[in-house]
């Protein structure tokens, strides 16, 4: 475990081979206010990497980097040693064919079933004759326990299943990297437990690398191979999740045991308490 | 004085941007357009979503429309004797004006709305997002079938509307009114040239495109929370309703 690491200095792309995904010095602000300020990270090929940190810190965002939906001020994004801010749209898309991403609300398309749903990247990438088309969508949706979910719409849905049902989308491709943003957010302990076994199984079943962006601890710490710890635009601590719960660092101690008061304080800065109620000053 | 030159120095700038990036949403649509015509299925989809549903009020409209352009018309050429130039007065009017313009507002109001709420939805529930990480191009998958769908819709819902409003003039005039039947088809018929049927129809396609435009344009770009794609929504309809009224002018000068 370390405290302040920088796992990508020295590192050229093309040794990269060990990691799927790395972040060098990258810098990004969004309207002057600055999210990320010399982040450094590596994700290991074949593990399941989890990303940490308090609310606000840039977790979604540095998801958004590595995805090509947002581009860095500074720094290097390489995701398969290739520079993602250097990708045309062409190459660019072509990359994230090989990518799932799983979002928090699910983001499935409200105007199809389950089934087209599910079946929505087979239609759009490939010529594949429509019973080849059901018999993978069906074996996906078998993977996630929702085979017999396939007529139903998106809105008859809870929400554990339409996170299910976009796992089995975001796996239909077969991709190398799957991406979990906020994976068990609003989720009742049964479905995060289906979730969380899903999860597991699908990274070593498949033999891909997944990232979960998440600020549930205690359960992603029964999967993860590896874990991060953003806060305040760096990356503070990595280390293996039994690492993380013998950390000293008090950034780290505060994230695990949920302290509401600490080195991330519980109060937005604000004037002197006492005397904005008493000195009578001007509405804030 | 100089907050307010400053204000409309901002509110100056703010609008030529707006148009800009409108001319460049509207050119990423037309060089879309080539590959986009191959998914046909998509296309059609949206015409039955934009145009076909949009019959029962177009035909409703129209007919009332229609009934109170023959109920004033006669009023007024009765004054001079020539009642029996309603068939040629209300074709013109609703060829040449009343046909394609209230259209284009009703579609703006019924369909234009629904497109860019659609599109904001979309976008607030990251159904957007989720279509780029999979490599699928929402401006061609989404965008641009809606787009297609509303254009081509419209200059048929212009001629819908022209015929219901013609029946609603005939119902009026001649069914009511007394006018003869004989001399309000024929003069129609005598009178109305093919120019004035073109006149309407590229009226139509014209307010199409731009309300088409103006309803994907304000969706997809619209801010991901409820109250931005209400917005979104409300600029539809205002800038569709003003575009229209303008072009309007614009057309009709030149095609005087």
């Amino acid at each position: 475990m370390s405290s302040t690491p920088n796992p990508a200095a020295g590192a050229s792309p093309a040794a990269g081979a060990e990691h799927v995904a790395r972040l060098h010095g990258v810098h990004y602000a969004v309207d002057a206010k600055p999210i990320f300020r010399g982040l450094d990270i590596a994700i290991r090929r074949g593990e399941v990497t989890a990303i940490m940190g308090p609310s606000g810190t840039g977790k979604t965002t540095l998801l958004r980097l590595i995805t090509g939906q947002i581009m860095a001020d500074a720094g290097q994004v390489l995701v398969d040693g290739r520079d993602v801010a250097r990708l045309d749209r062409r190459a660019l898309y072509a990359l994230r064919r090989r990518m799932g991403m799983l979002f928090q609300n699910g983001a499935l398309l409200t105007d199809l079933d389950v089934f087209e749903n599910v079946a929505f990247p087979l239609r759009e990438h490939t010529r594949l004759p429509e019973r080849l088309i059901r018999n993978v969508v069906l074996t996906k949706l078998h993977a996630v326990g929702l085979r017999g979910a396939a007529q139903l719409y998106p809105q008859q849905l809870s929400g554990g299943m339409a996170r299910r049902v976009a796992l089995a989308r975001s796996i239909a491709m077969d991709p190398d990297i799957l991406i979990y943003d906020e994976p068990f957010a609003g989720l009742d302990p049964i479905s995060m437990g289906v979730v969380l076994r899903l999860i597991r199984q699908l990274n070593d079943a498949l033999g891909i690398s997944s990232i979960v962006v998440t600020h549930d601890v205690r359960e992603v710490s029964q999967i993860a191979n590896m874990s991060y710890i953003l806060s305040d635009g760096q990356l503070v601590a990595s280390g293996t999740p039994s690492e993380l719960q013998k950390s000293p660092d008090e950034v780290v101690r505060q994230f695990i045991e949920g302290l509401a008061d600490g080195p991330v304080p519980f109060h937005y800065p604000a004037p002197d308490y006492y005397e904005e109620l008493l000195g009578g000053g001007a509405q804030p | 004085m100089n907050g307010l030159a400053a204000e409309l120095f901002a509110n100056a700038r703010d609008f030529v941007g707006t148009v800009g990036a409108t001319t460049r949403f509207f050119g990423r649509l037309i060089a879309l357009t080539p590959s986009g015509l191959l998914r046909f299925r998509l296309i059609v989809e949206q015409v039955y979503n934009a145009g076909a549903r949009s019959l029962v009020i177009i035909m409703t409209c129209g007919l009332f429309v229609g009934m109170v352009l023959g109920l004033q018309a006669y009023e007024l050429l009765q004054r001079f004797g020539s009642e029996d130039a309603l068939g040629t007065g209300a074709a013109l009017a609703l060829l040449k004006e009343l046909g394609p313009v209230v259209t284009a507002l009703l579609f703006a109001g019924r369909a234009g709305t629904s497109l860019a709420s659609e599109l904001g939805l979309m976008r607030a529930t990251d159904q957007l997002s989720a279509m780029e990480i999979m490599a699928v191009d929402p401006m061609r998958r989404v965008v641009l079938p809606r787009f297609l769908g509303g254009a081509i819709s419209v200059p048929l819902l212009t001629a819908v509307f022209i015929a219901i409003g013609l029946f609603g003039v005939q119902l009026v005039g001649v069914q009511f009114l007394g006018v003869d039947q004989g001399s309000f088809w024929s003069q129609m018929r005598g009178t109305v040239e093919l120019d004035d049927v073109a006149e309407g129809l590229i009226k139509g396609s014209v307010f199409g495109v731009a309300c088409s435009l103006i309803a994907v344009y304000e969706g997809y770009n619209a801010q991901p929370t409820a109250e931005g794609v209400g917005r979104a929504t409300t600029r539809t309809v205002v800038i569709s309703a003003v575009l229209t009224l303008i072009l309007d002018y614009i057309l009709t000068a030149i095609m005087l």
